[in-house]
């Protein structure tokens, strides 16, 4: 299995990379590859021009600047796993990232990269959302963010636009998060999340119980927020039977993926269940 | 035998030092001055009439040297199928090196694209366009067998390749009648892909002035793909063809196979006047080379109320996919249909098998082969006795086991003739329940039910049939094999003392090299790092029919000790000569041979060698050199046996199954090298874990493979397992003379059903008495939630 | 395009297609036939090597994305004719019966023995995730990264 023969470009610099993008308007851009080389060698994917982001240096960060935590596009799975800041202010995108694939895996692929290609299954994509990060995107025009609740709008397909380049990845860190936690049932042959849930709790307001965001991946045809679960946690001790009485509603209004691993009915009860367990250890802190 | 130093000593193996510096030559490495490569279209549809296959742009592509279709090879005839078992010679269909009108499932080989490199002849397939006609799909074996389903094989009406019994119906259906109760189960033992991590591969080369073909191939059976592709597809001499099956990345049987391409890539190497070479990718070794298993079983079990089995009737569907493999008919009846009496004295059985024709990938012998189903079959049955009879599983088995006196036993006249050789399966079952603390895990279960946990204990006590061979036996008439099953060895002792041991069989994996020197080195008395082990070419080595179920030491080992035993009496009498003794006064022993009584009056192997070899003063009438050849037929096959247990828990939240232990006391006779014999027990319990819990093929109706990538079907990988606690009894097999029985497949055979056996048992408090396999937590989930499997 | 990488410590250049997979480009160009190809999908890690210090899948990395960079195969764990630590413990520990994902199988255990020296049981299995051995039931595998372990431990003391 081979790919299909295409045009290279490494560029150095992420403003050259946009020229580039506006030069070959089929351009498909590699951040790590782990993803499109294998629809490359399937033949699924055949772009006539590949833009290799792996040349651009500073875009592999992790920082934590007023408030926010900052991760660069480029920062590979195991550098998030791996990194104490992570771990310490947002541990459901470390115990993510800890989760995808493989070491080799986790060696090369990035968040960006991730989070770009919105596949429906993948483990970033519910704590992004659960984080309620921001992705930093650069175009043609001026830099602006996408707030993750607007990110993902189907199954493979983001609110980037043609041309449009994800360079950073941001995390709020206020209001404090006190607890947060990603749960997930994995494909036994492609480890990804037939199930992934990743629950947030923030500091709420003087006198009141905590902030409960709550989102699922591997459920749907992309990543979603369990609204009605927050508003009925919110404020709430995690109490198990809390928990579980709100889960009822994890997916009121969605509709579940069908495949071999699961069908709608057991989707679903997966969903209540992981989504039970992230916001309990979420709870435990 | 001669007291020993390497029988039995768990030594490095001698293969590895070029597998764990990557100097080993596996197929993919091949690379000869000029070489091609070739890449094959297959079939989109699983069931499809061919009118058109236009190659011109293609053919135009860069780099490409030539694009062929079925009708180029129409001169070469269909693969044979050599095991035409269960009376199917009138319904043989069998591929042809390409498809010419007409493909029966998706991934047969229709078009081949040449080119200078791999790259060139990939882009070059995509521009091959096919004219189908799509022709009606049956994937479902109980389907296919229904009047107006889609016909594949006009001479295999109702799509029945054939319909095959063993046993004594009548009289298990009156003792059915007659038991205290009986239990009516459906069993699914579901497709397997046995991908070893190496796909298949050939290269081939063609010498004009001569007509001689060398073909590099990844088999497991270098000597019978000659014999099979020379004188049945190209109807030349046997001897025209070498084939070189060079270090072969495992098989699990799927390597044993004559199969299209290996010809296919011969024929094009003529074609086109250059070496070609054709490497199978993952994909293509998913949909085209073949499955294992796929049995939909109807099994009827009659007992008295004290557990005593009476009766087993078994009526068995047995896909065989939309056209035959070499060996496909003879799995599902002789390999699975003779092995119904599992380890219990069972006075009535009655098989039914009918095998089918439908749009899926072709099945055949994969790890275990028949005996992993009918094990699965008879364990299933035991543990539903005990669960309707109320009596513990390891009371029932005990209660059936077959005693060590009635050994050689004759399972009702199903075997055919043959006999269990040996057992002791109360031996084997005590020390497995003892490892596992069965009784201190029956209160701990107790407790956990209590505590709204499920855990489980399952046994399986298995016995299997090893070293498949006997020629007056598998040549029966009805038996259907077409040729011999013996092995043959030779041993050559060169004049610097060096052995070479040369054997038929066939090495991808199982450490014959190592195994086979251990045998020499004792015999001779020689080190073992003097003996060197060629197989696996057919230029050299004596014919042997390859290496499968586990008959390379029963049947191989055999071979090799037999001419260790010449040349040890050739030494001994060389010696006599030299030292002027007499020859019946003169002992080999320990590398040496002496004058009985004067132990100083000695030649060495290596003086004798030396002395063979020179030839200046052997005794009158004795032909130099130290080379001796021998054939070994036995006289039956071999019986090991054993017990497993697997612990268990189950999430009832999700469905998932966590194994806690696995323990697994095996019985394979003697054993050469235990930390290889190991090794093999703990491969083969994760591929039979692997079967209970993950892996499945699945077919959609339109025939494709939903489970044709290594994303979609689940190999397990390490963390998928706890440590495996092993131990073994040891029960000589008197069949041979090394007391050896064959190790390996008991993993693979005894596993699946001690896993569900353990699942159903954590189930039993939710009234689950059985599901198939896998145990998906999503089929799980579903039993404990009452939920039926929506339809696909 | 020219890509220029170091292999097993010797710098070389070459003019490459921008879509030659570094497996090929290590197997095919330099000759290096010790890393294997298994599956299509970044699945079995027969292919793994270390690229710039990783282990990655390199049937899942273009010799392009290489330029510059530094790679370990199997060809160069022994050193000076001495077998490295993790290829004496897989062979005393038969952690290898065909031997195809085996070069692989080293170069994450490798990996991991670079991250934790003194792996636990559940390390060494979760790190082995990426690479698929269908002959040994992964226990001797698994002994030999622990054995291997131990021999690093005492190589690095002794010094």
């Amino acid at each position: 299995m081979i790919p299909a023969a295409f045009d290279y470009a490494a560029p150095k610099t992420v403003d050259e990379a946009l020229r580039l993008l506006r030069r070959h308007r089929d351009a498909r851009l590699m951040a790590g590859g782990q993803s499109l080389l294998s629809l490359m060698k399937l033949r699924a994917a055949t772009p006539k021009m590949v833009v290799d982001l792996g040349r651009i240096r500073g875009l592999a960060y992790i920082k934590e600047t007023a408030g926010t935590l900052l991760i660069g596009a480029m920062t590979t799975h195991e550098q998030i796993a791996s990194s104490a800041l992570v771990w310490k202010r947002a541990r459901a995108l470390a115990e993510a990232a800890e989760q995808i694939g493989d070491i080799q895996v986790r060696n090369r692929g990035t968040i960006g990269g991730s989070l770009a290609h919105a596949d429906p299954a993948a483990d970033y994509p519910a704590a992004f959302l659960a984080l309620e990060g921001m992705a930093v995107v650069r175009g043609p025009g001026r830099q602006r963010t996408i707030p993750a609740d607007g990110f993902f709008t189907g199954l493979f397909a983001t609110a980037l636009k043609p041309g449009e380049i994800l360079t950073e990845v941001r995390i709020p860190l206020k209001p404090a998060i006190i607890g947060s936690a990603y749960r997930k049932m994995k494909h036994p042959a492609s480890g990804f999340a037939i199930v992934g849930a990743a629950a947030v709790l923030r500091a709420g307001a003087k006198g009141q119980g905590p902030q409960v965001r709550l989102a699922f991946t591997g459920a749907a045809a992309h990543a979603f927020r369990a609204r009605a679960v927050e508003a009925a946690l919110a404020g709430q001790a995690m109490t198990e039977a809390a928990v579980k009485a709100a889960m009822e509603r994890a997916t009121e209004g969605v509709e579940m993926l069908e495949d071999l691993a699961a069908d709608a009915a057991y989707r679903a009860h997966l969903v209540r269940v992981f989504g039970a367990r992230a916001l309990l250890a979420a709870g435990a802190g | 035998m001669a007291a020993t130093t390497m029988f039995g000593a768990s030594i490095k193996r001698r293969e590895d030092p070029r597998l764990i510096t990557g100097e080993a030559n596996f197929l993919e490495d091949i690379r000869l001055p000029g070489m091609l490569h070739a890449a094959i279209l297959r079939s989109a549809h699983a069931h499809a009439r061919i009118r058109a296959i236009r190659t011109t742009k293609a053919a135009k592509a860069p780099g490409v040297v030539g694009v062929f279709t079925g009708k180029d090879f129409a001169d070469l005839n269909p693969l044979p199928c050599a095991w035409q078992a269960g009376g199917v010679k009138n319904n043989v269909n069998t591929p042809r090196v390409l498809e010419i009108d007409r493909v029966t499932f998706t991934g047969a080989g229709i078009a081949v694209v040449v080119a200078d490199d791999p790259y060139a002849a990939e882009d070059a397939l995509a521009l091959i366009e096919v004219d189908y006609e799509p022709l009606p799909v049956v994937v479902d074996p109980e389907e296919a067998i229904r009047p107006g389903a889609p016909q594949l094989h006009e001479n295999a009406p109702n799509n029945i390749c054939m319909d095959w019994s063993c046993g004594d119906r009548e009289a298990t259906e009156k003792a059915l009648r007659a038991a205290d109760v009986v239990i009516r189960q459906r069993l699914i033992n579901q497709r397997l892909i046995p991908t070893p991590i190496e796909a298949r591969g050939a290269v081939a080369q063609y010498f004009p002035t001569t007509g001689e073909y060398t073909v590099w191939m990844t088999s497991q059976a270098p000597h019978v793909m000659r014999l099979l592709m020379a004188a049945f597809v190209f109807g030349i001499p046997e001897t025209k063809i070498r084939v070189i099956s060079p270090q072969i990345g495992g098989a699990f049987g799927s390597k044993i196979y004559l199969y299209p391409e290996y010809c296919l890539v011969a024929a094009l190497a003529k074609k086109v006047g250059r070496p070609v070479k054709w490497l199978e990718t993952r994909k293509e070794n998913y949909v085209a080379t073949t499955h294992g298993r796929d049995h939909i079983t109807d099994l009827e079990v009659g007992a008295r109320a004290d557990g005593t089995v009476v009766a087993l009737k078994v009526k068995t569907l047995a896909n065989l996919g939309g056209i035959l493999s070499t060996i496909a008919p003879g799995i599902p009846t002789t390999l699975y249909g003779r092995m119904l009496s599992g380890a219990y004295r069972i006075p009535n059985i009655s098989c039914n098998v009918v095998g089918v024709y439908t749009n899926t990938g072709m099945v055949d012998a994969y790890r275990g082969a028949g005996r992993p189903e009918a094990t699965y079959v008879v364990e299933r049955a035991m543990d539903l006795v005990a669960h309707k009879t109320g009596l513990d599983p390891a009371e029932v088995r005990r209660r059936n086991f077959i005693p060590p006196e009635a050994f050689p036993y004759d399972p009702v006249g199903i075997l055919a003739g043959l006999r269990y050789d040996s057992g002791d399966y109360d031996r084997a079952l005590t020390r497995a329940l003892q490892m596992a603390g069965y009784e201190a895990f029956r209160r701990e279960q107790a407790q956990a039910r209590r505590q709204g946990r499920y855990l489980g204990v399952g046994l399986s006590t298995y016995v299997e049939i090893c070293g498949v061979a006997p020629s007056a036996w598998i040549g029966l008439p009805g038996q259907g094999w077409g040729a011999g099953l013996w092995e043959s060895a030779n041993v050559r002792v060169h004049l610097t003392g060096k052995v070479v041991v040369t054997t038929g069989s066939q090495s991808h994996g199982q450490g014959h090299e190592t195994t086979l020197a251990q045998l020499a080195a004792d015999e001779l008395g020689v080190p073992v790092d003097d003996v060197i082990v060629q197989h696996s070419d057919t230029l050299g080595t004596p014919f042997g029919y390859g290496t499968y179920g586990s008959r390379s030491a029963a049947v191989g080992g055999v071979a090799v000790h037999m001419s260790l035993q010449k040349i040890k009496e050739k030494a001994r009498r060389l010696a006599a000569h030299l030292l002027e003794a007499a020859v019946d006064d003169v002992v080999f022993e320990g590398g040496r041979a002496y004058v009985r009584g004067a132990p100083d009056r000695a030649k060495t192997i290596q003086e004798l060698a030396l002395a063979a070899s020179v030839g200046y003063n052997l005794p009158a009438g004795m032909e130099p050199f130290f080379d001796e050849t021998s054939y070994y037929d036995p006289p039956n096959c071999t019986f090991p046996f054993g017990a497993h247990v697997c612990i268990v828990e189950v999430d009832p939240d999700t469905g998932w199954v966590k194994i806690l232990r696995y323990i697994a006391v095996d019985d394979v006779g003697r054993v050469i090298n235990p930390l290889i014999v190991d090794g093999q027990v703990q491969g083969g319990i994760a591929q039979g874990v692997a079967q209970a819990l993950w892996e499945g093929a699945v077919y959609d109706r339109n025939g494709q493979l939903l489970t044709a990538t290594m994303m979609d079907y689940a190999v397990p990988k390490a963390g998928f397992f706890p440590r495996f606690e092993l131990d073994r009894t040891v029960t000589p097999s008197p069949t041979n003379p090394l007391g050896v029985k064959g190790a390996g497949e008991t993993g693979t055979i005894a596993s699946p059903a001690a896993v569900v056996n353990a699942v159903m048992d954590a189930l039993a408090p939710l009234g689950v008495t059985h599901l198939d396999m896998p145990l998906t937590p999503r089929r799980i989930w579903q039993a404990i939630h009452g939920r039926k499997e929506a339809a696909r | 395009m020219k890509v220029t990488i170091t292999t097993n410590g010797v710098t070389a250049s070459h003019d490459v297609e921008p879509r030659l997979l570094l497996v090929h480009y290590l197997r095919e160009i330099l000759g290096l036939t010790g890393t294997h190809i298994g599956c299509d999908t970044a699945s079995c890690g027969a292919c793994t090597v270390h690229l710039n210090g990783l282990a990655v899948k390199s049937c899942n990395v273009l010799a392009v994305q290489a330029d510059g960079g530094t790679i370990l195969t199997v060809e160069g764990l022994a050193r000076d004719g001495q077998l490295h630590p993790i290829q004496e413990a897989f062979w005393e520990e038969h952690g290898l019966q065909c031997g195809f994902c085996t070069p692989g199988m080293m170069m994450t255990a490798l990996q991991i023995l670079q991250r934790h020296p003194d792996p636990s049981e559940e390390q060494i299995r979760h790190g082995l995730e990426g690479n698929l051995c269908r002959c040994t039931g992964y226990q001797h595998i698994v002994n030999a990264v622990r054995a291997a372990a131990r021999k690093m431990a005492a190589q690095a003391g002794g010094r």
